[in-house]
């Protein structure tokens, strides 16, 4: 077969997000299983000596589009450039994180190319030649596998899922100039908390529920701080309005998969427990022992969140060393 | 131009899909989903669709109307979208449309879509069974419009949208002519309920039911589908459940810590 993987790299302000490493490390692995190899687009302004670091997650070749109209991420333009980029390349694989703004390219460079799309992909595997995926569907209560059926495939990784491996390749820059096409998309502005950890990225999420009983989350937001992780909350949490709907996690906000997921206060809705369920380690605090939430995390506490919650953090400062 | 004091024509695309309380099962052939038990609802984000279609429609006047493809019952939904408000619905209603993948579905709504007049269309970021995220941005592509998906504030004037939509980490605020298609975010609006008035004008509103051939399309204009499921399963059960013992808090919060960092070595 003749083939290549294309990965599609993700950078805000020049910076590359942590899934372009995440869909760069397992485009390299479908490489190597299909035997063929990787190349990786960058698209921005002022990137082209940033890029050259993908050559240590497995890039074969890097191709660089770099223009000052590439600044902002906008749907139309950059689905014009990898369209042109793929229709050169004719890759088999196209492989991407499944992030804002790498789903809506995903999606639209489907229906362009007519290409079969496995969104929020958690694990790829190679059977007999053919690409096989694992995606969760439900917000997480099934998790479906999937083959795509023609070229190229589009797998879109759910971000936090897949491992970074570092594996140094060539990674030999080419510039490429591809049509930018008919825009209609026109940036404005951006707001960004650069400071706030993004949940859906998080290795540790800290969450509070009902059990909280208001908008005061200091004691989570501490324990989320000496962890490096982020806040979440439930559906109550957010309908009563204590935290803001970003927040959200469960089947109708974002699903999660951090290393450690601390649900605190949370009895355990379906709908929330679905979008946890992928994380890798789960631990419940509640003060109702019989709480459904027990039976779906791997350790739980039964006592009052507010006692026991900061003493965990003054326990994790200790084994810290902080 | 459209906008300021023209009057829009604004679609959305909604879906019936199972209520989020409900437990999900797997069939015994394991391809697809046991649905009898399950209480269907509106898709969430349809819903925040629907609401923000009829804001529209209170501030520039129009009509709403509400496109579905799927089984004879998503009327039931259709219906409930009329009774809060939107004026006529249509359903696709077709056995080679039952079990489409994204790209299919996006084809058969586009292919409806071209034939209608329309300024705005509306849809949910995803509907959260499939969680594809795909449909609405497909349908935008197949239309050659442009998309705004997961907005959380949007206004129409002069002929454009202005919207707020959530990217990691926060906010971007993008501008796009008229027609658009725009996906909604939580936190866009809070959908209203349908009154008993509006429950009893619904009945009377127009509904069209409508095959594959009634639009123009065969097996051949959807094509095969693309994505083929070839097993199902439920996450792996955690194996622990383990009740962290102790006299005291401290004592449970110290033998916590511990397990975490010796023995699953997450912190």
């Amino acid at each position: 077969m003749s083939c290549g993987v294309l990965a599609i790299a993700e950078q805000v302000n020049g910076v590359f997000r942590k899934v372009t490493y995440e869909a760069l490390s397992e485009g390299r692995r479908i490489a190597d299983g299909l035997g063929c190899g990787i190349s990786v687009a960058v698209i921005g302004s002022g990137i082209k000596s940033n890029s050259e670091s993908l050559g240590k997650y497995g890039a074969d070749r890097i191709l660089v589009a770099d223009d000052a109209v590439f600044e902002e991420f906008m749907t139309d333009t950059y689905t014009n450039v990898v369209a042109g980029i793929v229709t050169k390349e004719k890759p088999c694989v196209i492989i991407l994180g499944a992030s804002s703004r790498g789903r809506d390219l995903a999606a639209r460079l489907s229906a362009r190319l007519d290409s079969p799309l496995a969104m929020d992909c958690v694990a790829v595997r190679i059977d007999a030649g053919n690409v096989v995926v694992t995606r969760p569907m439900y917000g997480g209560k099934i998790l479906a596998e999937i083959t795509l059926e023609g070229e190229p495939r589009i797998i879109a990784v759910r971000p936090n899922a897949m491992k970074i491996t570092e594996s140094q390749k060539p990674g030999a820059v080419e510039v490429v100039a591809p049509d930018k096409g008919v825009t209609a998309l026109k940036f404005i502005e951006k707001k960004l908390d650069t400071g706030k950890i993004e949940l859906t990225e998080a290795d540790v999420v800290v969450s509070g529920g009902r059990g909280m009983g208001g908008p005061d989350y200091s004691a989570i937001e501490k324990l989320a701080g000496i962890l490096g992780g982020a806040v979440g909350a439930s559906r109550s949490a957010v309908d009563e309005g204590w935290r803001p709907h970003s927040d959200q996690v469960g089947q109708t906000g974002k699903v999660v998969s951090p290393n450690l997921y601390i649900a605190c206060g949370i009895s355990g809705a379906i709908q929330h427990l679905a979008g946890m369920s992928s994380s890798k380690v789960i631990v419940a605090i509640n003060k109702d022992p019989e709480a459904p939430v027990f039976a779906k995390s791997d350790y739980g506490i039964a006592g009052d969140l507010f006692e026991i919650v900061p003493l965990i953090t003054e326990e994790i400062k200790k084994v810290k060393g902080i | 131009m459209k906008g300021g004091t023209e009057k829009l024509e604004v679609i959305v695309l909604l879906k019936q899909v199972p209520s989020t309380e409900s437990f999900v099962g797997i069939s015994e052939n394991g391809l697809s989903v046991k649905t009898d038990d399950v209480k269907w609802v509106i898709n969430p984000y349809d819903e925040f669709a629907v609401e923000e279609a009829l804001r529209v429609k209170e501030a520039h006047g129009g009509s709403v109307t509400i496109l579905s493809t799927g089984p004879e019952k998503a009327v039931e939904a259709i219906r409930t979208a009329l009774a809060m408000g939107a004026d006529k619905g249509i359903l696709i209603n077709d056995p080679a449309a039952l079990n489409c993948d994204g790209l299919q579905t996006a084809k058969i709504l586009a292919a409806v879509i071209k034939n209608m007049p329309f300024d705005l269309i509306v849809a949910g970021q995803r509907a959260v069974d499939g969680d594809n995220y795909m449909v609405g941005s497909a349908v935008a592509e197949l239309l050659n419009i442009p998309a705004v998906t997961m907005v959380m504030k949007e206004t129409i004037a002069d002929g454009k949208i202005t919207c707020s939509r959530t990217v990691e980490g926060g906010m971007v605020v993008v501008e796009a002519p008229l027609p658009v298609l725009i996906t909604t975010q939580r936190g866009l609006n809070e959908p209203r309920y349908a009154s008993l008035p509006g429950i009893m004008k619904a009945k009377k509103k127009p509904l069209e039911i409508k095959s594959l051939k009634d639009i123009g399309l065969d097996a051949a204009g959807i094509g095969a589908p693309k994505t083929k499921i070839i097993s199902l399963k439920y996450p792996p059960e955690r194996k622990g459940g383990k009740m962290i013992a102790g006299e005291t808090a401290a004592e449970k919060a110290k033998a916590l810590v511990k397990a975490l960092h010796e023995e699953a070595k997450v912190v």
